[in-house]
């Protein structure tokens, strides 16, 4: 093992590092300033069973140490995934991916997820329960342990890789949520999702995103996901990859210390394309600065915190 | 796209509201004119994406419009300091369906890049014109630095106090021309659109989240499929945009 590998879900990973879905495409915009292959894993643009548009334009607004979108989960379907996408993606990217998949029922779910898993990139499923820019769907199954629990059972019934649920920070208590997929047979955990939110345009007097409302991401969100997943990993027993507001090796330790297994980083990617080069370049040191040896001696010091 | 620090040499106001900015540094990245280069502003989280009006071996020249508090802290830099610069980004121009006559149409805050866009045609040896819209002459600039390169130009105001009393459009009327490469804002597109004699291309613009493909937040419906402004962008066909009625 090296000082920086980590395991996550049974597969072993070079480093915690993994550019969260949404935030870097299908890699290749990353792959013209560094070889991606340096990163943990990826998680891919999140996909649907049919092909979508996404919301209106404004999609995009600035926030204090942040921003808020609203894309709508725009993809061009699973199927132009598969045989655009992803060959593609293979001619520059050697590991796994987690592939992330949205839906606006239990059924389309499964369907996506069965036909995603069979593609040999996919290491992961990362089911995203928890998107806020879509109506009638994402959210909706992550805010409610029972549904939360049905999509969790019926992606885990269509596949044999691990199943790593995406969890939303819209809720009251994330912990019940978490526990209910643990139940559906979940292999992990991914959270927080973005935070809703609203910005308003003073001169047209009317919200900044044609969608009315937007997921929160950034540094602002940081304190915030700590709490969720440092909740989240004392109460569950599966593993737990922490994101929100990740922007340094700093960061990424403190993920580690809430009991996180790997971490993604979003935003950060956007205002900074070599922000997860410059996170693993920082890492060891950054260890080695707060006298750990390995990240795996940081997980272990999360274990008796 | 390259990534890079450039180090401001000039910062100053052309007219009450647009700034040209003038750095140093590595311009390997840019490829055609019409692209654009995302900057790192201070105290604000996202990029601020502001096209390229013209650029030589490790000199840029940016003209941009203060619309807000990163473009007003951008204004307050002053030379000497650095800024942190996404550069090449987007498609640019098509020089190369210039043809012998373009004309070349920008509006108000539009005009910057085919400043260098003019200066290309012209070492390709096309006879560019170039026809400007400006709200009123206290507003007009770079008009100046188009006649130097040795374009035709024509100008046409709101109020009548620079040039003809109209708009860009206006100019177009008794032209015939090869081709247009247009920059401004849409409902001067599309005015073009009714006006225009040939095909042309057109720069547009959006609130983008990364500027370079990664994000989605600037995605639009074309007939050609649908694009992101940002990448596969900014500039469009005229043949591909689906006009919004």
């Amino acid at each position: 093992m090296g000082k920086l590998s980590t395991v996550l879900c049974g597969i072993g990973l070079d480093n915690p590092v993994i550019p969260a879905s949404g935030t870097f495409g299908y890699g290749y915009e990353f792959a013209e300033l560094y070889d991606i292959n340096i990163l943990g894993a990826f998680s891919c643009k999140g996909t649907t069973l049919e092909p979508r548009f996404g919301n209106p334009l404004p999609r995009i607004a600035e926030t204090p140490a942040g921003m808020l979108n609203a894309i709508g989960l725009q993809n061009p379907g699973a199927d132009r995934v598969l045989s655009e996408e992803l060959p593609r993606l293979r001619q520059l990217y050697r590991k796994k991916i987690l592939a992330n998949i949205g839906g606006f029922s239990v059924e389309e779910y499964a369907e996506c997820a069965r036909r995603m898993e069979a593609d040999e990139l996919v290491g992961w499923l990362e089911i995203n329960i928890s998107c806020p820019n879509v109506h009638g769907g994402g959210m909706s199954f992550g805010t409610d342990p029972a549904q939360a629990a049905a999509v969790t059972r019926a992606v885990k019934a269509v596949t044999r890789k691990p199943v790593i649920m995406k969890l939303s920070p819209n809720v009251t208590d994330i912990v019940p949520i978490a526990l209910a997929c643990q139940e559906a047979g979940a292999d992990g955990l991914s959270l927080i999702n973005t935070l809703q939110g609203m910005r308003f345009d003073l001169r047209a007097r009317r919200p900044l995103i044609a969608n009315t409302f937007g997921g929160l991401s950034g540094p602002a969100l940081l304190p915030l996901a700590l709490r969720m997943v440092y909740q989240v990993t004392r109460a569950a027993d599966i593993p737990v990859v922490g994101m929100g507001g990740v922007s340094s090796a700093e960061d990424v330790l403190e993920m580690l210390l809430a009991g996180a297994c790997a971490v993604e980083v979003g935003a950060a990617n956007l205002t900074d394309p070599l922000a997860c080069k410059r996170i693993i370049d920082d890492l060891p040191g950054v260890l080695e600065k707060y006298g750990f040896s390995s990240v795996e001696e940081v997980r272990e010091a999360a274990k008796h915190g | 796209m390259n990534e890079g620090l450039y180090v401001i040499r000039e910062n100053r106001p052309l007219t009450r509201d647009m700034i040209l900015l003038r750095l140093e540094g590595d311009t390997s990245g840019l490829t055609n004119p019409g692209q654009f280069v995302n900057i790192r502003v201070p105290e604000k989280f996202l990029r601020r994406p502001i096209s390229v009006c013209d650029w030589r071996e490790g000199e840029l020249t940016l003209v941009y419009r203060v619309v807000g508090s990163g473009t007003a802290a951008l204004r307050d830099m002053r030379p000497g300091a650095e800024l942190d610069l996404l550069t090449g980004l987007g498609n640019g121009y098509n020089l190369g369906k210039a043809g012998p006559a373009p004309i070349l149409l920008g509006g108000g805050s539009g005009i910057p890049p085919l400043l260098g866009l003019c200066r290309r045609l012209l070492a390709l040896g096309a006879k560019p014109r170039v026809l400007l819209g400006y709200r009123t002459a206290a507003d007009a600039y770079l008009a100046g630095d188009f006649e130097a390169l040795g374009a035709e130009v024509h100008i046409a105001s709101d109020d009548g106090s620079l040039g003809l009393r109209g708009r860009v459009t206006d100019l177009m009327e008794n032209l015939e021309y090869s081709f247009f490469y247009a920059c401004g804002p849409e409902p001067m597109y599309r005015s073009i659109a009714r006006a225009a004699k040939t095909p042309g291309q057109y720069s547009f613009e959006a609130r983008m989240g990364c500027g370079f493909g990664a994000c989605m937040g600037c995605s639009c419906e074309t007939l050609a499929g649908t694009k992101r402004i940002c990448r596969d962008g900014p500039v469009m066909e005229s043949g591909e945009i689906k006009w919004e009625s």
